[in-house]
């Protein structure tokens, strides 16, 4: 289809702003921009078509089922659409007196204190953007934490092999050198490579748990308590939370900092890829170093803002992505305390509902229990047919099903990792369950079309390749 | 209580027996039991919809909302054309995760294409990014960019939002830069000073200047990027995107990298989020760019096609050796700015842009005239600062009064004000009525 800068012609455009009353008072010409401004030249009724057919080649959590592993796609609720467009949100300036905005200082407190309580922890900060935001601002509390002791021979973070590429990057943007250590064929912690990797230079270690193949961590009490004997802290990446909400909380597995993602466990949509929230809660020895403004007070005496005696500083400006916050807090709001652990143990028992019924054909990288996802491996199936995990996740483009995560975790060759959450009913379950079962019969039979698959999308597979070594990344005017 | 989950209780204990467990806990067991949570979180019961709403309308009555606003400072009170909400509320933008799978994805990928290309249009560069987190976080991810072995150090003016100064500190907290403030003069960069430190500095990496500043004035960007590049270190502009319509490009300037925050495009001030972060480069500094680039290609029939591109910069492949920790962005606010920039158009812009510093022109010689004095002399955009002689707090109680929300009190004597297409002359005379009425009621 054409790009917006290929419909319209010139003149066109929309009647949005009135005639200036004031005198117009024009750019000295020292500073005012010499190339001409390309922007497309387009009608109300254009502009309004192209995006609605943009839409109609986009695949979101509405259009079909979306088990894609370790993002947690579950249905995005309109009742919190409705709660963040109300203008007593839409319309406040972040730079209000505190008097004026008690109404989000609460927002953000009822947050925070659930947060906290749904994690095990004493306080939170909703000021991160994003999981790997918090990630960041989690480790540089574990940073200010030693630097503050004084204790600055700490300079490595204990990442384990089959954790998000986001959890290393994170510990090199805070000026740690990340010892990756190998995780055993369950994802689970090597305690023997975690016991030869700690020392005193140990910063802290990042761990999510849930881990990336699906299984708790038995041994997680023994791992905090490694690392702490040790000297360090422990990060909780709160990526899987969607598995233990009201059912196990990391800060009584000995975390001492973690992020949640209300784009993913508090139903908050992801929007093509953001914004989202990572929300970083931590023990009471780190409230000391948390961001921004710290509210205090209550709704009876009114909230204040207040800044922590040794914060870290900012991560951000303003208060995080308030609007996000607002949904996170009508869907926790709605859940309660009933509703929290029901949506968890319904997350899990759907994966292991999918596991169950998929295990006698596809090998599972470690067939037992699962929490709220599971990884299967395609190794074997690659080997005897040559249909690889992503000629399958392409195979399942033509039965509207947005493929599982490919290749993830690193430590399972030819990985396909789903996440079918708890907003799923029973039939699209059974649904996609036929269909990966009729994936791997025609791996058998007609591999080649599988080669080639999507057959029924708007494009077929793109040449990636190509687009890397030649780089065309916007529309130039002739 | 109230629920997302479809499945009835019958149905859940026929799967749980199907999946071979005899009860919810028994499928638990995979998780010992001295770190399972023995009592019921400590959260209200669940609500209604009825209930959650008027719950969420009762918080939000709870905050002042303002007829007239007066105040900007890193968030902008512009018109938000009503295609934009109808657009980005499109469930199919809404709900999609980060476009990884292409074939189901080229609406959304087509839209960040585009979006690039008008970033890329306004700032004059060759390349942007799918998007940042906000403006501050732009800023303070521009500065490992311009890092190499030999170039460490980070300077950046004090006539910035302090809030970005705070963020691009927090982050060189993290990375062990150091980062060195330039001191001001009269409302402005001081270019002698910024010329003496980077001589003296062999390890300079960059210099990050905001345009228009923190007080509206417009810096002397031109030469500022002069000095920079004749000290070896890379070049940083912080732009207002709205200015970019008129203003002169960073690429113009001689930028290295324009960042910036991209809520006037369309976003409302919303307490300070979400906004989107926007990023910049010319072509030779395009793998230094954190964040998801979209490229076009073909696919094996040879149609057009989008895909996100050069991610051998990013985390899931390149691990601790990234560009940056980025993965989620700010992809919906980035359509939003697609939307309004197409709506408003070159013109529409330029007008937006024009409208709001002719007005602010208007209300700061209005101001003057009731006894609030300019602080500075330079040229600005939209934003300027005035004395306040009869205190800040008591002018803005005043206007507050009468539901206006006053410009920015920087000190108990000076306010940096705000105009947009929004204000119109009638709200502008009242603001300096307000003012003349309590500034010579005092003198009296």
């Amino acid at each position: 289809m054409d790009l917006i800068f290929e419909i319209g012609s010139e003149g066109r455009k929309l009647s949005l702003l009135p005639e200036c009353d004031v005198p117009k008072v024009e750019v000295p010409e020292s500073l005012s921009r010499k190339k001409e401004l390309h922007l497309p030249q387009v009608s109300e009724n254009e502009l309004s078509r192209h995006y609605s057919k943009l839409a109609k080649r986009s695949h979101g959590v509405n259009d079909g089922f979306y088990p894609l592993g370790s993002c947690t796609m579950k249905y995005n609720p309109k009742v919190n659409e409705l709660a963040a467009s109300l203008n007593g949100f839409t319309r406040v300036h972040p730079l209000q007196n505190e008097k004026t905005v008690q109404g989000s200082m609460e927002v953000i407190k009822m947050t925070e204190n659930a947060l906290s309580e749904i994690a095990g922890m004493d306080a939170f900060t909703l000021q991160p953007a994003a999981g790997a935001h918090g990630e960041f601002t989690g480790l540089l509390l574990i940073k200010a934490y030693h630097t503050d002791r004084g204790d600055t021979r700490r300079t490595k973070i204990i990442v384990p092999d089959s954790a998000h590429g986001t959890n290393p990057a994170s510990a090199a943007m805070c000026g740690y050198d990340v010892v990756s250590i190998p995780s055993q064929e369950d994802g689970c912690v090597d305690l023997e490579a975690l016991k030869a990797a700690v020392g005193d230079d140990t910063a802290g270690l990042m761990l999510t748990n849930p881990n990336t193949v699906g299984l708790f961590d038995k041994n997680i009490l023994e791992i905090t308590r490694i690392i702490h004997e040790a000297g360090g802290l422990c990060y909780y990446d709160g990526a899987n939370l969607n598995a233990v909400m009201g059912i196990a909380r990391p800060g009584d597995m000995g975390f001492d900092t973690v992020h949640f993602n209300l784009h993913k466990t508090f139903s908050t949509p992801h929007g093509g890829g953001g914004p989202g929230a990572g929300a970083v809660g931590c023990k009471g020895f780190l409230t000391q170093f948390l961001p921004g403004h710290h509210i205090t007070g209550d709704a009876e005496t009114g909230f204040h803002y207040e800044v922590e005696p040794k914060t870290i500083g900012a991560v951000k400006n303003f208060h995080g992505n308030f609007l996000v916050i607002v949904r996170a807090l009508t869907y926790i709001l709605t859940l309660g305390k009933e509703g929290v652990p029901e949506a968890s143990s319904n997350a899990v028992l759907n994966a292991n509902y999918m596991r169950v019924k998929l295990a006698d054909i596809y090998d599972i990288a470690y067939d037992t229990t699962c929490m709220h996802e599971f990884v299967m491996s395609l190794e074997h199936l690659k080997n005897k047919t040559g249909v690889s995990a992503l000629d399958v996740a392409k195979g399942l483009l033509d039965y509207g099903i947005h493929p599982p995560t490919m290749y993830f975790p690193l430590i399972v060759e030819e990985a396909l990792m789903i996440e079918p959450t708890e907003t799923e009913p029973k039939e699209t379950l059974d649904e996609a369950i036929e269909a990966l079962r009729a994936l791997y019969q025609q791996a058998q039979d007609d591999p080649e079309a599988l080669h080639n698959a999507p057959h029924n999308t708007v494009i077929g597979r793109p040449d990636e390749v190509g687009a890397a070594r030649n780089t065309i990344l916007r529309y130039i005017w002739e | 209580m109230g629920s997302y989950v479809p499945n009835t209780d019958r149905e859940q204990q026929a799967m749980l027996k199907e999946a071979g467990y005899k009860s919810f806990d028994d499928m638990f067991s995979c998780i010992p039991d001295e770190v399972k949570l023995k009592k019921p979180l400590n959260l209200p019961s669940g609500l209604s919809e009825m209930e959650v709403i008027r719950k969420m309308e009762e918080l939000s009555e709870k905050n002042v909302t303002y007829k007239h606003i007066f105040r900007g400072a890193g968030a902008y009170n512009h018109y938000i054309p009503a295609i934009v909400k109808s657009v980005t509320a499109k469930e199919e933008f809404v709900t999609t995760y980060t476009p990884y799978q292409a074939e189901i994805s080229q609406g959304v990928l087509q839209s960040i294409f585009e979006y690039q290309t008008m970033m890329c249009e306004l700032t004059g560069m060759d390349v942007a990014n799918a998007s940042h987190y906000d403006g501050g976080t732009a800023a303070a991810e521009s500065i490992p960019m311009c890092q190499d072995r030999k170039h460490k150090t980070a300077y950046v003016s004090s006539t910035t939002h302090p809030a970005t100064i705070q963020v691009m500190k927090t982050y060189c907290f993290g990375s062990n830069t150091k980062l060195v403030e330039v001191p001001e003069k009269d409302g402005l960069t001081d270019k002698e000073a910024l010329k003496r430190m980077l001589s003296e500095d062999p390890e300079a990496a960059c210099f990050y200047v905001q345009q228009p500043n923190f007080y509206g004035n417009y810096e002397d960007a031109v030469e500022i990027g002069e000095i920079v590049h004749e000290a070896g270190a890379k070049y940083v502009m912080g732009v207002n995107p709205i200015a970019l319509a008129i203003m002169k490009t960073p690429a113009e300037c001689g930028a290295d990298v324009a960042v910036g925050d991209g809520q006037p495009l369309g976003m409302p001030i919303a307490y300070g989020g979400p906004y989107l972060g926007f990023m910049a480069v010319p072509k030779t500094m395009m793998r230094r760019l954190p964040g998801r680039i979209v490229g076009e290609t073909t696919d094996h029939d040879g149609n057009r096609a989008y895909v996100l591109t050069l991610q051998a910069r990013e985390q899931h492949i390149r691990r601790e050796k990234a560009s940056s920790n980025i993965c989620s962005n700010q992809a919906l606010c980035a359509l939003t700015a697609a939307v309004y920039m197409a709506a408003m158009g070159a013109d529409g812009m330029a007008e937006a842009a024009s409208q709001s510093t002719s007005k602010a022109h208007y209300l700061k010689d209005k101001l003057a005239e009731a006894g609030c004095k300019p602080q500075f002399k330079a040229e600005f955009f939209n934003e300027f600062v005035t004395d306040c002689p009869c205190g800040s707090g008591a002018l803005l109680d005043a206007l507050a009064d009468k539901g206006i929300l006053g410009g920015l009190p920087i000190t108990d004597n000076a306010i940096l004000w705000c105009t947009t297409e929004m204000n119109t002359k009638a709200e502008m005379d009242q603001v300096a009525a307000v003012a003349a009425a309590l500034i010579s009621g005092k003198e009296a």
